[in-house]
C-alpha cells in the first residue's frame, strides 16, 4: 500500500500534497510534512491557517480533498475498516477535551481498550489505572467529567488516549480552552511524554512549550506551510516576513 | 407612623391572601371533587358498580395493547431515528418517508388502513412468494397456505399503533441524537471505534437519558389512543364501554366511568413521568 515507497522505517506521518476544501473555502492549500518517529512538530500559525484540519486529516476526522497521507507505513484511504484501525494507532487530544460524561474517568479509559483492543476488563482497568497514575491524577478514577477541573478533564483526555497504546499522539490546541492556571500541570504532562520519545504533532499557540518540547516548528498561514525550522533557528532568525510579522505579534 | 404601618400591612396581607390563593392548585381539587363524586357512586349506584364491572373486563386489553404497541415503538423509532442520521442516503430516504407519511396520516386512518389494505396485500405478497418458491418448499408450504386470518384484529391494531408511534419515536430519537456535541463522536472515533461502537457506547447512552421524559410523555399518549383500537372491534375498555351503551342507552353514566378510569391511568402515569424526570434533573452529569 505505499508503504515501500515511503516507509523508510524512520517516517511516522508522510504527508503529501494534502488539500482540504470546505465548500469553496480552502483550509488546507497543499501540505507536505514528515514526521519522524519520536519527533515532536509543534504547528502554530493565526487561526484559520488551517493548522488544526491537516491534524484532523491524518486521523481522518477529515476527509482529505486530495493528497496523500501515509502513518506508520499505512497509507489513508477510504475503506472504514483501514481508517478505524490507523485511529487506534493515532491518539488524539481535543481543545474541549470531549471525555464521555456518563462515564466516569476510569470508564472513559478503559472503554476503547474494550471495545477496540478486545482487551478484558482487568486488563483495561489495570491499564487505566496506570495511566491515570501517569498523568497524575490516580485518586480521580472514580469521578465523573463534570466534577473535574479543565486541566483534570484533559489529563484524563490524555489517559484515554495513551491507554490505546498510540503511535502518534495528535494535540489540537489542548491548553487553549484552559483556565491560565491550569495550563501548566497539562503541558508538563506533555513535556514528559515528549521525554519518554513520543512522537508528537501538537497545534497550540504555547510558544514556550513550543521552544522546550518541539524537535522542529512549522508556521502556517492561509493553508500553506510558511517556514519549517528547529526552535532555536525559528525564534531567533525566522526568515519569512510572514513569520517576523506573526511572532512579534505573539512573542510582545 | 403607627397609623401608616397598622394599615399598610393589613392590606399587604390580604395582598398576599389573595396571591396564595390564586397560586393554590384548583384544577387538582375540581379534580378530586369530581372523582369524590363519581366513587361515591360507585359505591352507592348500582348502575355505575355493573357498568365499572364491564369495563374491568378491558381493562387487561387496554394494557397489553399499551405496553406491546409502546415497547414495539421504542424499537421501531430507534431504528428509523438511526436512519434520520445516517449518512447513507438510501437509509436516510426510507427512514425519513416512514417519518412523514406517519406524521402525515390521522392514527385513526392509518390503524384502518394497516388492518385493511397493508395486511391482505402483505399476505398477498407472502402467498404470491410460497406459489413461486413451490417447487422448493412444496405445493402446500407454509407461505402459499399464509392467510389474513391469521392476523387477529387486535394484532394488526397493535402493529398499527406501534409503527404510528414509531414514526413519532423516530423524530425523538433523531433530536436527543443530534443533541449530543459532535465532539462526543469525534472522540469516539479517534480512538478507534466503528460508527456502531460509538452510537452504542458514547451516543445513545446519553442522547437516551435525554428523551426519557419526552417517551414518558408518549407513553400516557400511547395509553390514550390505544382506545382507537375499538373501531376495529377490540375490546379495551372503550369498546366494553360502547358495547354497553348500545345495549343500555346509558350514555352519561358510561362515558363519566370511561372518562374515570382513564383519566386515573393517565394522572397517575404523569406523576410517575414526573418523578423520574425530577430524579434525572438533579443527577447533575447530563451534559
Amino acid at each position: 500500500m505505499g508503504a515501500a515507497a515511503n516507509g523508510n522505517g524512520q517516517d511516522m506521518i508522510v504527508i503529501r500534497n494534502l488539500v482540504k476544501r470546505f465548500g469553496h473555502v480552502e483550509a488546507v492549500n497543499g501540505v507536505s510534512l514528515t514526521v519522524a518517529r519520536g519527533q515532536v512538530v509543534v504547528i502554530i500559525g493565526p487561526s484559520g491557517s488551517g493548522k488544526s484540519t491537516v491534524l484532523r486529516c491524518i486521523n481522518h476526522l477529515e476527509t482529505p480533498t486530495s493528497g496523500e497521507i501515509w502513518v506508520d507505513g499505512m497509507k489513508l484511504t477510504h475503506n472504514h475498516k483501514d481508517i478505524n484501525a490507523i485511529r487506534a494507532e493515532v491518539g488524539m487530544v481535543f481543545q474541549q477535551f470531549n471525555l464521555f460524561p456518563h462515564l466516569t474517568a476510569l470508564e472513559n479509559i478503559t472503554l476503547a481498550q474494550k471495545v477496540v483492543r478486545r482487551r478484558d476488563a482487568r486488563e483495561a482497568d489495570r491499564i487505566a489505572r496506570a495511566q491515570l497514575e501517569r498523568v497524575g491524577i490516580p485518586e480521580k478514577a472514580d469521578a465523573y467529567p463534570g466534577q473535574l477541573s479543565g486541566g483534570q478533564q484533559q489529563r484524563v483526555a490524555i489517559a484515554r488516549a495513551l491507554a490505546m497504546n498510540p503511535k502518534v499522539m495528535l494535540f489540537d490546541e489542548p491548553t487553549s480552552a484552559l483556565d491560565p492556571e491550569m495550563i501548566k500541570e497539562v503541558l508538563d504532562v506533555m513535556l514528559e511524554l515528549a521525554r519518554e520519545g513520543m512522537t508528537m504533532v501538537v497545534v497550540t499557540h504555547e510558544m514556550g512549550f513550543a521552544r522546550n518540547a518541539a524537535n522542529e516548528i512549522v508556521f502556517m498561514d492561509k493553508g500553506l506551510i510558511v517556514e519549517q525550522n528547529t526552535p532555536d533557528e525559528f525564534f531567533a532568525n525566522p526568515r519569512e516576513s510572514r513569520t517576523r510579522a506573526f511572532l512579534s505579534q505573539i512573542l510582545r | 407612623m403607627a397609623a401608616v404601618s397598622s394599615t399598610s400591612s393589613p392590606s399587604s396581607a390580604q395582598g398576599n391572601f389573595v396571591g396564595r390563593l390564586a397560586q393554590l392548585p384548583w384544577w387538582l381539587l375540581l379534580l378530586v371533587l369530581a372523582g369524590v363524586t363519581l366513587l361515591y357512586q360507585f359505591l352507592t349506584n348500582e348502575l355505575y358498580t355493573v357498568i365499572l364491572d364491564k369495563l374491568a373486563r378491558g381493562i387487561m386489553t387496554t394494557i397489553f395493547v399499551t405496553l406491546v404497541a409502546f415497547s414495539s415503538a421504542i424499537v421501531i423509532g430507534l431504528i428509523a431515528g438511526l436512519g434520520r442520521v445516517s449518512k447513507n442516503p438510501v437509509i436516510y430516504n426510507l427512514a425519513t418517508l416512514y417519518v412523514q407519511v406517519i406524521r402525515g396520516l390521522p392514527i385513526l386512518v392509518w390503524i384502518f388502513y394497516v388492518a385493511f389494505v397493508l395486511t391482505p396485500a402483505f399476505f398477498t405478497l407472502t402467498n404470491a412468494l410460497g406459489d413461486a418458491l413451490s417447487p422448493l418448499l412444496g405445493a402446500d408450504n407454509f407461505l402459499s397456505k399464509a392467510n389474513t386470518q391469521d392476523v387477529t384484529l387486535l394484532g394488526r391494531a397493535i402493529i398499527a399503533l406501534a409503527f404510528a408511534y414509531g414514526g413519532f419515536e423516530a423524530e425523538t430519537f433523531r433530536a436527543g441524537i443530534q443533541s449530543i456535541g459532535r465532539g462526543q463522536m469525534e472522540a469516539a472515533r479517534s480512538l478507534g471505534m466503528s460508527y456502531f461502537q460509538a452510537m452504542r457506547y458514547v451516543i445513545l447512552p446519553q442522547a437516551v437519558r435525554r428523551v426519557l421524559p419526552p417517551l414518558g410523555n408518549d407513553f400516557i399518549a400511547m395509553l390514550k389512543d390505544s382506545s382507537l383500537v375499538s373501531v376495529l372491534g377490540v375490546r379495551d375498555i372503550t369498546q366494553e364501554a360502547r358495547l354497553y351503551v348500545a345495549a343500555s342507552f346509558r350514555y352519561p353514566e358510561t362515558y363519566n366511568t370511561l372518562a374515570f378510569v382513564y383519566l386515573s391511568m393517565t394522572i397517575v402515569l404523569s406523576l410517575i413521568v414526573k418523578g423520574v424526570e425530577a430524579r434525572l434533573g438533579k443527577d447533575g452529569r447530563g451534559s
